[in-house]
């Protein structure tokens, strides 16, 4: 009686349930939807790159014209908004300890006089490194107006001398939010395609939903492909939000193909995807398949791609492991289209390995899936 | 609808299933016949369950040959998919779905018309006395009901040979009744009943049973025809003779 069987329909009536479950459970699309902005602003704004608005201190022990003329400079400068004068060295620490201060500039007691005799003296400027980026940046923008300031004065070379230092701080992720936007898009497509397919698909194994699918006329590659658009449509979405997030919020720059950008965000979501479905057909629990989704791709795709330790820091069997870890290549391939503004001519051998990846995961996939429930 | 109704619906012959050196379906040979509703019967792990998936191409068998609704289950596996269906022992609809959408998806997996789905879904919740509004998620009917569904879901498509695997397993006597009156109404469509139970009053609902023993088929023909070859009076004691197997002459 099935003459008529269409797998078009047979595919469309599957992916309109796989977009009915998704729709369904509000709370968990509502954090698929929302997390990602979440986490943008979450890192945004807890790693902070903006120079201008820099808050420095000056430290002038025996204020005068000199020292007068160093703050109008600070002032006029556009980076800097001046805080009020300090005259001990020691109120510095304090204003960098409560995070009131960026930048300090010390000045050595009786500088005009000093200046006016001939005798040395040393000016000491002072950054806080909580991003250690930031704080170079801040260190050289100051030391910049300081050195303007010596050369106005017209003290013989060597009069004054400069001495620059960073202020470490506490600061686990040495990345700036410019880093961090290609990494977090990473993070996110990793979540919302191998996390959350593994999850769905090793929960129709769980419940007896999928041997039922296996006896249907529905081939593998239709279960695969009906799971995993609805959520390559998810990831898109999220993709787009976090974009106009960074944008928006952070100014992020984007100077590279926008449509090269969704091509290969699309790219490493099927990787993502094809990926959790090959740990939802190894594993036989909805909790085993979560577990060795975390473990298997966020934790690697986290740690293992550059996105909080440079790969190049990390010892030498650890960076060839890098090699396998997909979001690697992904972070790069986005790292150069938004901040370098380059195309498919550099980052083709990404583009390429990403691909390679897909097929090799997407015919395991495939393969696994259609060994039957042996 | 085209039933075959002068071939066999199931035809299994030498069917058999190795997992390694261990022999799980023994060369198992019966036929069932279109209409016929057919009781599966055997005690766990006696090959039940293995056979069935090699009926419905979950597996491969290792020998033998079966066909199903008149297709090969090895060489013509797409064309058994369409001609069958199937509820395995655990609830086989989607409990995030509601009624409609689950009768919806599978009529769509089975390539029905919209005018069929529509039309069948009437006919489904008149049958199981359902409001024609209802709305409800799967996940809120009680057991009984969504089982019924199941197995009307399994049927919608109306397929030549429908698998019902335990299908019983959990529900009211009450309930249980109201299943096999489904069963029967199927079968006098036409089509044809496997169906395994643990439950042996319903044994004698099938026309016809076999019981598996340590994967071989140990008995097989109708329900009082099984009786009276073991002569003893219910299928029960039947069933308790052919389980303990040989052992019984070992022992005594």
């Amino acid at each position: 009686m099935t003459t008529r069987f269409s797998s078009v329909g047979a595919l469309r009536a599957f992916m309109r349930k796989e977009v009915r479950h998704l729709l369904r459970d509000r709370q968990t699309l509502l954090i698929l939807l929302l997390l990602p902005i979440a986490q943008l602003l979450l890192f945004g704004f807890a790693v902070r790159t903006d120079v201008s608005q820099v808050r420095i201190a000056v430290v002038a022990p025996s204020p005068g014209a000199a020292t007068a003329a160093l703050r109008t400079r600070f002032e006029h400068s556009g980076r800097f908004r001046l805080l009020p004068p300090l005259l001990h060295p020691d109120s510095l620490d304090a204003l960098f300890r409560s995070g009131q201060a960026d930048v300090g500039v010390v000045l050595e007691p009786g500088l005009s006089s000093r200046l006016a005799a001939g005798v040395p003296t040393a000016v000491l400027i002072v950054a806080d490194a909580a991003d250690p980026n930031t704080g170079t940046t801040m260190k050289n923008y100051a030391s910049a107006v300081v050195r303007d300031w010596v050369a106005s004065l017209g003290a013989a070379p060597g009069a004054v001398q400069l001495a620059t230092r960073l202020r470490m701080r506490f600061n686990p992720t040495l990345e700036s939010v410019n880093l961090f936007v290609p990494g977090l898009i990473a993070l996110i497509l990793t979540m919302v395609t191998s996390l959350m397919t593994a999850i769905s698909l090793s929960r129709e194994k769980e419940r007896g939903t999928f041997e039922v699918l296996l006896v249907s006329p529905l081939h593998p590659w239709q279960i695969i492909i009906g799971k995993v658009l609805p959520y390559l449509a998810l990831a898109m979405a999220n993709v787009a939000t976090v974009l106009l997030a960074a944008w928006l919020v952070f100014d992020v720059p984007f100077r590279g193909s926008l449509a090269l950008l969704l091509a290969s965000s699309m790219l490493f979501s099927l990787v993502g995807l094809a990926l959790g479905v090959l740990i939802a057909s190894v594993t036989t629990s909805q909790l085993a398949a979560m577990l060795a989704a975390l473990g298997g791709t966020m934790l690697p795709n986290t740690m293992l791609s550059g996105l909080i330790f440079p790969i190049s820091s990390m010892p030498r069997p650890l960076q060839l492991v890098t090699n396998i870890v997909p979001a690697r290549w992904f972070i790069e391939i986005v790292r150069g289209i938004m901040l370098k503004g380059v195309g498919l001519t550099i980052l083709w051998p990404q583009v390429l390995v990403l691909t390679v990846m897909l097929l090799v995961l997407l015919t395991l996939a495939i393969r696994k899936t259609s060994v039957r429930l042996a | 609808m085209t039933i075959r109704s002068a071939a066999p619906a199931i035809v299994a012959r030498s069917l058999s299933r190795r997992f390694g050196s261990f022999t799980a379906v023994d060369r198992i040979s019966f036929e069932v016949q279109a209409g016929e509703v057919f009781g599966f019967l055997g005690a766990n792990g006696a090959g039940k369950t293995t056979a069935i998936r090699m009926l419905t191409g979950l597996l491969s068998p290792s020998d033998g040959e079966a066909s199903v609704a008149g297709f090969d289950v090895r060489t013509q596996i797409e064309q058994v998919r369409r001609h069958i269906g199937y509820m395995s022992q655990r609830f086989s609809l989607y409990d995030d779905l509601t009624v409609r959408e689950n009768i919806r998806l599978y009529g769509g997996i089975y390539g029905l018309t919209d005018a069929e789905i529509a039309e069948r879904t009437t006919a489904i919740l008149a049958e199981l006395r359902f409001a024609p509004s209802v709305a409800a998620l799967v996940r809120s009917l009680p057991l009984g009901w969504k089982q019924k569904l199941a197995l009307s879901v399994a049927l919608l498509h109306r397929p030549a040979v429908v698998f019902l695997d335990e299908p019983t397993g959990g529900v009211d006597p009450i309930t249980r009744r109201q299943f096999w009156e489904l069963i029967y109404q199927a079968a006098a469509r036409g089509t044809t009943v496997f169906v395994t139970t643990h439950y042996l009053d319903e044994a004698e609902y099938c026309d016809r049973l076999s019981i598996m023993v340590d994967g071989r088929v140990a008995a097989l023909g109708t329900p009082s025809a099984l009786k009276a070859e073991f002569s003893v009076p219910t299928l029960d004691e039947v069933f308790v003779r052919l389980a303990r197997g040989p052992a019984t002459g070992a022992v005594l």
